[in-house]
């Protein structure tokens, strides 16, 4: 054995000894995170899940036009496609994304509008375009938008195409996401309030009290959640203003979302009220919130995280469903529910099928949290193959 | 066997209870006195109503008297007299309304739990046996994607998609040429067209959650000294599988039905409201937007209960199938 081999082989030693110094002395959180960066699928989604959430707390800047803002002659236009090569007669080269103005016809057999685009007339985007003013927060306001255009009066530009009322769609989805996804987030922070306190309450003190909350809550596991979400939401007024009406239904939907997290905090209380630690804490003489929020709380944590995270899409997909009834959510407010509205009868979808992509946006939120939810799950527990 | 069946029927007595207390609560939700809501409508419409009449219908309903009272004539009622009380809404008893349309509801909600069961089980078995394959990847990956797609959309987004490509619109129960027609054979095969899509929709959830679980099971007791051991001796390894390991495993998703079925009657109400079913779904909507609450209540309670009797069903089967469950349950005592 040479010299070189040698050498290499003691930084090999070393360089493992290091690596196992590196996850002794790592914090549990750090384990959690190394573990859940090598879930590749659940950093993608946490990813995208980020820019979505962009997205919904500045629908402003980022969609060209008001929710409001009707474009009478532009009913049910399908989405304007967005080009990158001139397509006009003399041009044909590369000009940067534009796009063309619609013209409308009246088709004399199906009695039907039609849209076509207008192609010797190119008009250029450009990012961080002046456009109508919006609200930021508050009385903050801008006039910038994330992309637009400097021609003078052009024509719409409805990437996801226009809803019955000549509506850009892309505009109503995102401000659609500033509802629809803070109601989740909203809905599950107090579900977790609730889970908390009554899982608590049953695992520390168990006894009677935690036989008729586990109780309480197979009642509530075993009867189907849609009808009697449906027929709690229809005893708001449909008058209600939208913070009010939100809130309400913020509301009902977590008096039936807390019991997946109220067992997730009993169970781990009763496994973990039995370790050494927590006996070692009790004879040392530490009082009972201490030992709870102290020593107990942070030992499930992570699980919590999961359950969580797990728990946001259902509650999406809850407030979805009862706007899209028409029980929730009430017009003019835009939720993603709301705009599905337009897209009951499927024979209106057959003819103008883009207004069916805000399906395809809750879809796609309920996944990503699925996704981050699985890659959580996964990574909550890092101690339990090592 | 009869013991542990009367003991768990016992057992659905406080359920119960807590379930018409639930719904009467909901009959009870609008704000606003309800009766003198119906009175005003009443006179509205232009029906000449006088004070003596209108005494008579808040007598009737009870809104004289307190709450409880009121509770307890509504459950005598059903008990009873099986009088689930009246919709304002159309002029008809509750009872009549869930008549027509209740059998629809159970013949999708049951038949959508087999269909799922159909396709989640066989994938089940060959996920297990075939642990790492391609087709394991893929059917994994799509029990994913059942349990975590919602439902409605899916049906939505499907609906349109059939429709467009085949010009076959899988809305209601029947296609518009045979709705008067008496039954025939080719009514039947179109109302099966129609229900297929439903019920694999209604069903997406459970078969996603019922692939995990009978995958996971039969990879524990493939695991088993016992298979090993017949197959040591040369059993047959397609009769092995089929005569203990398979039915070992379907225990305990045959215990899944209690979680399951919550899921399917909440999907059956929104996917028939998207498909156009004249079930109970597009019934409680109805209601719940005409704040018609006595039917609303009614419906609510009825998928409630039907959920319950279902996981009690679930809870026999598979005590009848397991003895080791009933021994221990008495053991227990």
């Amino acid at each position: 054995m040479t010299a070189s081999t040698e050498v290499f082989e003691e930084v090999l030693v070393a360089d493992q000894a290091d690596q196992d110094d590196r996850f002794y002395y790592a914090s549990q959180w750090s384990l959690i995170w190394w573990r859940f960066r090598r879930h590749r699928v659940a950093m993608v989604s946490t990813v995208l899940l980020l820019l979505l959430y962009l997205l919904a707390v500045l629908p402003g800047f980022f969609s060209p036009y008001l929710p409001s803002t009707r474009f009478e002659s532009y009913q049910e236009a399908p989405p304007v496609r967005l080009h990158w090569m001139d397509k006009s007669s003399e041009g044909g080269g590369f000009i940067g994304p534009h796009y063309y103005g619609y013209e409308k016809t009246l088709n004399k057999e199906t009695f039907k509008y039609e849209f076509e685009p207008i192609l010797d007339n190119p008009i250029r985007l450009r990012l961080f375009a002046p456009g109508s003013e919006y609200t930021i927060v508050g009385d903050w306001t801008s006039t910038i938008h994330f992309f637009g255009t400097d021609v003078e009066e052009p024509p719409p530009f409805m990437l996801f195409g226009a809803d019955r009322l000549g509506r850009d769609l892309l505009s109503r989805t995102l401000y659609g996401a500033r509802i629809s996804l803070s109601i989740g987030l909203i809905g599950v922070a107090l579900s977790l309030i609730l889970g908390v306190i009554l899982g608590g309450i049953s695992g520390y003190f168990g006894g009677l009290i935690d036989e008729v909350i586990q109780r309480l809550i197979d009642f509530l596991i075993s009867i189907p959640q849609i009808p009697l979400w449906m027929a709690l939401s229809a005893a708001l007024p449909r008058d209600w203003p939208v913070l009010k009406t939100y809130f309400a239904i913020t509301i009902i939907l977590s008096i039936l979302g807390w019991t997946g997290l109220a067992r997730v905090v009993r169970g781990k209380l009763l496994s973990l009220r039995e370790e050494d630690y927590a006996m070692a804490a009790k004879a040392a003489g530490t009082g009972e919130s201490r030992i709870i929020f102290k020593h107990l709380l942070p030992g499930f944590t992570s699980h919590l995280i999961v359950t969580v995270t797990l728990a946001v899409p259902t509650m999406i997909l809850a407030e979805t469903a009862l706007s899209f009834l028409g029980l929730g959510i009430q017009p003019p407010a835009v939720s993603w529910g709301t705009l599905l509205q337009d897209a009951q009868d499927i024979v209106a979808i057959a003819q103008h099928p883009h207004q069916l992509i805000p399906a395809a946006w809750v879809m796609a939120a309920v996944l990503l949290f699925n996704n981050v939810g699985d890659g959580l799950r996964d990574a909550a527990d890092p101690y339990s193959d090592h | 066997m009869v013991a542990y069946i009367v003991r768990r029927s016992v057992m659905l007595i406080p359920i119960l209870v807590l379930i018409s207390l639930v719904s009467f609560a909901i009959i009870e939700l609008p704000p606003g006195d309800w009766v003198t809501y119906q009175i005003e409508n009443l006179r509205a419409s232009g029906i000449e109503l006088n004070e003596d009449e209108a005494e008579r219908l808040v007598k009737m309903y009870g809104f004289d008297q307190p709450a409880w009272k009121r509770y307890i004539r509504w459950m005598r009622g059903i008990l009873f007299k099986f009088n689930f009380g009246w919709s304002f809404q159309w002029g008809k008893t509750v009872n009549e309304l869930l008549g027509e349309r209740l059998p629809l509801t159970l013949v999708i909600s049951i038949s959508a739990l087999i269909v799922s069961w159909i396709i989640a089980i066989p994938i089940g078995i060959y996920s297990a046996t075939h642990q790492y394959s391609v087709l394991d990847y893929i059917f994994t990956f799509f029990g994913f994607l059942g349990l975590t797609i919602p439902t409605f959309l899916l049906a939505m987004v499907l609906a349109w998609y059939i429709f467009k490509l085949t010009e076959f619109a899988p809305l209601g129960l029947f296609s518009i040429e045979y709705m008067d027609e008496p039954m025939s054979m080719e009514k039947f095969i179109d109302m099966l067209k129609h229900l297929v899509l439903p019920l694999i929709i209604i069903g997406l959830n459970g078969t996603g959650a019922l692939i995990r679980v009978m995958r996971g099971n039969l990879l524990d007791e493939l695991k088993k000294q016992y298979v090993i051991t017949a197959r040591a001796k040369g059993v047959n390894e397609m009769q092995l599988l089929f005569k203990y390991p398979v039915r070992m495993s379907m225990n305990p998703v045959i215990s899944t039905i209690g979680w399951i079925l919550p899921g399917i009657f909440s999907g059956e109400v929104l996917v028939s409201l998207v498909l156009g079913l004249q079930t109970t779904g597009p019934l409680l909507l109805r209601a719940v937007l005409a704040q018609d609450m006595f039917l609303a209540g009614s419906i609510v309670m009825i998928l409630s209960v039907l959920t319950v009797i279902g996981t009690l069903l679930s809870d026999i089967l598979l005590a009848a199938l397991d003895p080791r469950i009933r021994y221990s349950a008495a053991a227990a005592r």
